[in-house]
């Protein structure tokens, strides 16, 4: 099943730095990032609405580099 | 958790309270060789987790050897509340001049552990307490110091017992007491506590209630007992419902979302919370509604495990409506809870709108519970509205 609660937008820039693609799987507490063979970074979607909205992420990323949106008020978090 | 009567008569012993001279038996041969080596008239009893074995014909005498092993064979095939026995036990049968009653137990009320006493054993300690107030005599201490002979001396000759009857029976109420402590039980009991006609005392049936969550503590006498961690110990085996609500909880490690009791009503509960999961429940039968569980949710457990909760309660055949009632939490986030319930009753195929009754855990993040709630046309409320109301109101849209 899809996301209900949360959407992550990864920009592409910040998906393949793999530098960020590894520390985004270490610090996100609920396991939403994971790291591609390639390296890039991508979106566990299973793990979505178990987002805490910690903003480790946003904090991790460069700005505009990740969005995390609360869909059930349209919020945004980001830097 | 429930242990066998021969395993708490092991503990007890292990506290050197007198016990009747025996063993047990898993097959009519060995409860023939017991018999014959008590040389002596003998009662068995099955060893079920259930209550009312006498009536059940699960308690049997036997004079003789042949006797016994015929006994044992009838005791060993039948079952008490659908349990078989795992085994019989098979005591001298003890002459018996008067019977008394020993108990500890926690006062919720008082905060403290109660011992109770009584010079009328052998039935039913509420029973005596309402037929009988002036045989029962109750006093709360202290888990702070120790539990002395002289504070068990004062309990019992408070009843009028004197002399070396009193000196006995306040041996083996300090000595209850210290198993109570040492093995963080939740109850322990002695029913009845005979006096022989030599003036001895013998435990002739007891009861102990450890605390679930004490079980790591003492998995050394566990283990020396054979109690397997996976065993529940409950009073009868787990429901098919209750199996795959400790699945669930056994999803992740976040949190709880667990403790599945199955009833037989329509309202499915999603509660908990600092006790809140028994004040809910309570309330709901208050107002005559039919819980269809009893559940407990609590320390912040993860969106799937509170869908995977919703949708196990919803699949249970009668369920018309789910009430997620805590109270007031600070450890668990309200908003997570929300999306876990709300995507359990999507999944199960229904509206959110028209399964909840009532949504009420104020607290951490009810913000974002509230929002995440009204996208869905769910009923909610905030702290301001009772655990007790919000009950009322489940009941009042669910029906009895």
């Amino acid at each position: 099943m899809t996301a209900m609660f949360i959407r992550v937008d990864l920009d592409p820039s910040a998906a393949s730095d793999r530098e960020l693609a590894k520390k985004l799987a270490e610090i996100c507490p609920v396991n939403i990032f994971a790291q591609a063979p390639d390296g890039s970074a991508t979106i566990v979607e299973e793990n979505l609405d178990e987002c805490v909205l910690c903003e480790l992420c946003v904090e991790a990323a460069p700005p505009g580099g990740i969005r995390v949106v609360k869909l059930y008020d349209g919020a945004v978090l980001e830097r | 958790m429930r242990f066998y009567e021969f395993e708490c008569k092991l503990l007890l012993a292990k506290m050197g309270v007198p016990l009747p001279h025996g063993g047990t038996a898993s097959t009519p041969e060995q409860a023939r060789q017991l018999a014959t080596e008590l040389n002596a008239p003998v009662v068995l009893k099955s060893q079920v987790l259930s209550g009312g074995r006498m009536k059940a014909g699960g308690v049997k005498f036997a004079d003789t050897p042949e006797e016994a092993t015929n006994a044992a064979a009838e005791i060993l095939k039948l079952p008490i509340r659908d349990q078989l026995p795992v085994c019989v036990s098979v005591e001298a049968k003890a002459a018996v001049a008067k019977e008394y009653y020993l108990g500890v137990t926690y006062d919720a009320l008082a905060k403290k552990p109660v011992m109770i006493f009584s010079d009328m054993g052998g039935i039913d300690i509420e029973q005596v307490a309402e037929e009988h107030p002036d045989h029962i005599a109750t006093q709360h201490f202290s888990t702070l110091v120790p539990y002395t002979d002289f504070r068990a001396k004062e309990l019992i000759a408070s009843l009028g017992i004197t002399g070396g009857e009193l000196t006995a029976l306040t041996g083996i109420a300090t000595r209850l007491v210290r198993l109570f402590q040492q093995y963080d039980m939740t109850l322990a009991e002695i029913n009845p506590l005979g006096k022989l006609e030599d003036g001895s005392f013998v435990v002739l049936d007891c009861h102990l209630d450890m605390e679930d969550e004490a079980r790591e503590r003492h998995q050394a006498v566990l283990d020396a007992l054979g109690i397997s961690p996976d065993e529940t110990r409950q009073g009868r085996p787990p429901t098919d419902f209750e199996i795959r609500g400790a699945q669930v909880d056994a999803v992740d490690h976040r949190g709880v979302a667990g403790r599945v009791v199955e009833f037989d009503g329509n309202l499915g509960l999603v509660i908990g919370a600092g006790g809140g999961s028994l004040t809910i429940f309570d309330a709901v039968q208050k107002y005559g509604g039919k819980p269809a569980n009893y559940c407990e949710i609590g320390g912040n457990p993860s969106v799937n495990k509170a869908m995977e909760l919703t949708k196990l309660i919803l699949s249970k055949p009668g369920v018309e409506k789910i009430a997620v009632i805590m109270n007031v939490v600070s450890n668990t986030r309200a908003d997570i809870v929300a999306r876990g319930v709300i995507k359990g009753v999507v999944e199960s195929g229904h509206h959110p709108a028209e399964k909840i009754s009532i949504f009420r855990i104020p607290g951490s993040w009810e913000a974002d519970a509230f929002k995440i709630l009204g996208k869905y046309g769910v009923e909610y409320c905030d702290r301001s509205v009772s655990m007790s109301e919000a009950a009322r109101r489940a009941v009042e849209k669910t029906g009895a």
